[in-house]
């Protein structure tokens, strides 16, 4: 039984440190404890509904959703074609490898800061660029954090810049895992690029996709960093999502039921993720 | 010679496409750290030159006048306590759960992987208050207390597939020839995962850097900041952005771990692969 | 059906000094079973994959029906090739797999089934359609290479050791199976392997390769009981051939040509045997021993029928080989001479 012993620290601090907190997590959601408050009561399911009803949390739920799903739809696009295009060994490989790396390995609230910069709305690079190229004009350039529309697709283009390293790497590493036979037995066969790939070498991984890709979404779903420092939610809570509003709530509004609920919302998305990637990966057996 | 296969031309534009994408902000954040403040803030300028000769002032000013050392320094301290917390408790849990026969093993394995699914943004409120309940607030114990619920899982998971491929014969040879369980465990196993453990606690490392809620949540006075948060939320004087220092300060925290991490990277998909392949 | 050739086919892998194939000319019969046979290393496997396309020779050429087909790419060399790990595609069903190269090479989709089934039919695999190559026993697996290989009518087969990840006892019947079937298809099959036994059982011909070079074309036969050199000599045959220096020559004898001398049996050489070690294995007998009455006592084996009686460990006796089973060598160079000595 020294097994068990040797498993208890970890189980022990983890039961501690995340168990507990979590329950209490549900604890708070069904009263209406705050940060100030002495006592509570438990209010049931009012938080719940209360949240539901508000269109900040719609809006925000929303948006979790969107960007998640589309951001990583963006990644698996991307990075196919990236590790497709660097499976062959080429001179250079290793550096381009870790210019690749570089927004996985940054820290996030960082690399989010350096997007600032670049979507400054007066000193935007970017808007430089397209004003030189006469595409905007330089007087009412694009407000890339400041509207809307522009603001959402800044948020998912940070998240996809953040996720692309990863998805890159492991898609490569599951191509590189194939045996070499087997797309030579394709060429052998008859089969030219696109039928290797897209008939053979490609659907052997998609376990690995899928997991990468599990992987991916829950990272951005419960990000806060991205939101908190480009946007703070705005304009207008338009790219507010599920963790910011939790924190605004709960930490700077001292709201900590609210906050506490808001947050919940996001444990069935995760564990509809953590399910299916129990469910791909016992089914995994491929070769 | 062989024909060369149609689809080779269009590796060049992909990589240097999506290389440029990835690596923009970084290399701006060079360019930007050395221009004289003037040039950065005449619209007039091209953004891509010097325009002025360059300067270190953004550079003198970060590590002078601002907390940044500081925060270097409180970063260092946290991460290098979480590792070793981590490396404590994930290796024998690994260990334990690569050698448990059966299905409790695996589950076990499972449940562990599982924790690692519940995130710091559903986590974070009542940890706060937790936090607070026992005196921690606005101390870097409070984050060395708490990061291991992220760092552990996931690391115990990782060094699983490293222990898992280590077959079971060298540790029976060790107790054949008169070793203890615990000896064999020191002398056989840890020498030959210890690329392994390396690359766990290197992970756990960046991990640690990457890190934003709790750090924003749990600590509220400047000096006790981490990297990560102290310098979105203090380089920010009033309303006013010094774009220089900012990107001086990012730079100089992501590179050195950026290099570090592309050395054990290849260790790492190992055993991402390893620990995948149950 | 076609005939391949290969004239000065030479790889040079860079930073190697040796190159892996040294200038080799080899060329099928129409129709014929040519076995490459070597110990690996000979450069072979590599033969094989430059003929199939897989790689680029470093210079030479490579003939398939007449026309050079160097600069083409794999798919579209008309051929088609089994690998050691038979490279079944996991994700895809048995019959996906068998009709991949259908649809590869863009053959209606009405004639796939017809042809698959046809396939599988020659292989015995009918009722595996439906199940995926994880599901399969090895020699099942291996028949679906097979059939995959067969469907489009290849002008020519190349297989790479295709029974060496086959259990002994399987092994014997899967070869067997392969031997009918090529005589059946009568399609040119070149064959890699480093197991004499199949290559002497299965070959019209033989290719013996080593170090990259060529040593010997000919059938079982020829390079059994004719070798052009030491090395085809000692590859082929089990135990190895005996081979005693005799001044600037080697002499060469079979282990089943040294025999009790009988007092009036004819004998070229006549030797006084003292059995060292005797390994009984059934239906023949080892016996390992030296050369008593000769100069540095050399180590020689034996091979008879059990049914003979034999000298025990210990004993000393008179054993002899036929003038016509004596072979000679040049002790320098190692190829063949027709020169001879007293042995």
């Amino acid at each position: 039984m020294a097994g068990a012993l040797l498993l208890l620290p970890a189980t022990f601090y983890i039961f501690a440190l995340v168990g507990v907190p979590f329950l209490l997590a549900i604890f708070y959601g069904v009263t209406d404890i705050k940060v100030a408050s002495d006592g509570y009561e438990i209010v049931g399911a009012r938080n719940f509904r209360g949240i539901l009803a508000s269109p900040t949390f719609r809006l925000a739920l929303r948006n979790s959703f969107l960007f998640a799903v589309s951001s990583q739809v963006l990644v698996i696009a991307c990075a196919t074609a990236l590790a497709l295009a660097l499976q062959e060994p080429f001179r250079g490989r290793r550096a381009v490898r870790f210019l690749i790396l570089l927004p996985w390995v940054a820290p996030i609230s960082l690399g989010a800061i350096g997007w600032k910069w670049i979507l400054d709305s007066i000193y935007s690079v970017i808007n430089w660029v397209l004003a030189a190229a006469g595409l905007v004009n330089p007087m009412e350039p694009p407000m890339w954090l400041g509207e809307p529309g522009l603001a959402m697709v800044s948020v998912v283009t940070v998240h996809v810049w953040r996720m692309l390293p990863f998805a890159t790497v492991v898609l490569l590493a599951g191509l590189t895992s194939i045996p070499r036979d087997i797309p030579e037995a394709a060429a052998v066969d008859g089969a030219g690029f696109w039928r290797t790939h897209f008939g053979v070498t490609l659907p052997m991984i998609r376990p690995i996709v899928l997991v990468a890709s599990l992987f991916g979404i829950i990272f951005t779903f419960t990000d806060m960093a991205v939101v908190y420092i480009l946007t703070r939610g705005g304009p207008h809570d338009a790219t507010q999502v599920l963790p910011s509003l939790a924190f605004f709530t709960g930490i700077l509004g001292g709201d900590l039921a609210g906050g506490a609920a808001i947050s919940l919302f996001l444990f069935p998305m995760l564990l509809a993720a953590a399910l299916l990637m129990l469910r791909v990966a016992r089914r995994s057996e491929v070769t | 010679m062989r024909a060369r296969v149609a689809g080779g031309a269009w590796r060049l534009p992909v990589v240097l496409l999506f290389g440029i994408f990835l690596s923009f902000p970084f290399y701006w954040m060079l360019i930007t750290s050395f221009k004289r403040t003037g040039d950065l803030y005449d619209l007039q300028n091209n953004p891509f030159l010097f325009n002025e000769r360059p300067t270190l002032d953004h550079w003198r000013l970060l590590f002078r006048e601002t907390l940044y050392l500081r925060w270097l320094g409180n970063t260092a301290f946290v991460g290098v306590l979480v590792v070793a917390i981590t490396l404590a408790l994930a290796v024998p849990a690994a260990y334990s759960l690569a050698r448990l026969a059966g299905r409790w093993g695996e589950r076990a394995g499972i449940a562990m992987f599982l924790m690692y699914l519940v995130p710091p943004s559903l986590l974070f409120i009542p940890l706060s208050r937790v936090v607070a309940a026992l005196g921690l607030q606005d101390t870097l114990w409070s984050l060395v207390l708490v990061y291991p619920t992220f760092t552990v899982p996931f690391s115990t998971w990782l060094l699983m597939g490293f222990f898992k491929s280590i077959p079971r014969d060298l540790e029976d040879a060790a107790l054949v020839d008169g070793f203890t369980r615990v000896a064999a465990f020191w002398r056989v196993v840890v020498p030959i995962a210890f690329s392994g453990i390396l690359t766990v606690a290197i992970f756990s490392f960046t991990l640690v850097l990457q890190e934003f809620v709790y750090a924003l949540t749990f600590i509220s006075s400047a000096s006790q900041q981490t990297v990560g948060v102290g310098v979105p939320i203090f380089l920010v004087r009033g309303d006013v952005y010094y774009w220089g220092s900012l990107m001086a300060a990012c730079l100089f925290a992501s590179v050195p771990v950026a290099i570090l991490y592309n050395v054990f990277l290849d260790r790492f998909i190992a055993g991402l692969t390893a620990g995948a392949v149950k | 059906m076609a005939i391949v050739q290969t004239v000065a086919l030479t790889k040079r892998y860079p930073g190697s000094a040796e190159a892996a194939v040294d200038g080799v000319d080899l060329e099928t019969r129409e129709g014929e079973f040519l076995v490459l046979l070597g110990p690996s290393g000979s450069g072979k496997t590599t033969v094989l994959r430059m003929i199939a396309g897989l790689e680029a020779p470093t210079e030479g050429e490579i003939r398939i029906g007449g026309r050079v087909v160097n600069h083409l790419s794999a798919r579209e060399r008309g051929i088609a090739m089994v690998f050691q790990s038979y490279a079944l595609y996991p994700h895809l069903t048995v019959y996906k797999n068998i009709a991949f190269p259908l649809k590869a090479q863009r053959v209606p989709r009405g004639l796939h089934r017809e042809k698959v089934e046809r396939a599988a039919a020659m292989f015995g695999i009918g009722r595996l359609l439906d199940r995926k190559p994880r599901q399969l026993s090895g020699g099942e697996r291996q028949r679906v290479a097979l059939a995959r290989a067969l469907v489009r009518d290849p002008s020519v087969f190349l297989l790479d050791e295709p029974l060496s990840n086959l259990d002994a006892k399987l092994r014997a019947t899967a070869r067997e199976e392969l031997q009918k079937f090529q005589k059946q298809i009568a399609t040119t099959t070149i064959y890699v392997t480093h197991d004499q036994v199949e290559a002497m059982a299965m070959g019209d011909r033989v290719v013996i390769m080593s170090a990259g070079r060529v040593r010997q074309v000919g059938t079982p036969a020829q390079v059994y009981d004719d070798p052009a050199d030491t090395f085809v000599a000692t590859f082929l045959g089990s135990p190895p051939m005996n081979l005693l220096p005799r001044g600037d020559l080697l002499v060469g004898f079979r282990p089943e040509h040294f025999r009790p001398a009988t007092p009036d049996g004819p004998a070229a050489a006549r030797f006084s045997f003292r059995v060292e070690l005797a390994e009984y294995l059934g239906a023949e007998r080892l016996l390992y021993g030296r050369l008593e009455d000769r100069p540095d006592a050399q180590e020689v084996v034996s091979r008879l029928p059990s049914y003979l009686p034999a000298p025990a460990p210990g004993d000393t006796a008179a054993f002899g080989v036929a003038a016509e089973h004596l072979l000679f060598f040049d002790a320098g160079s190692g190829r063949r001479t027709d020169r001879r000595v007293k042995p």
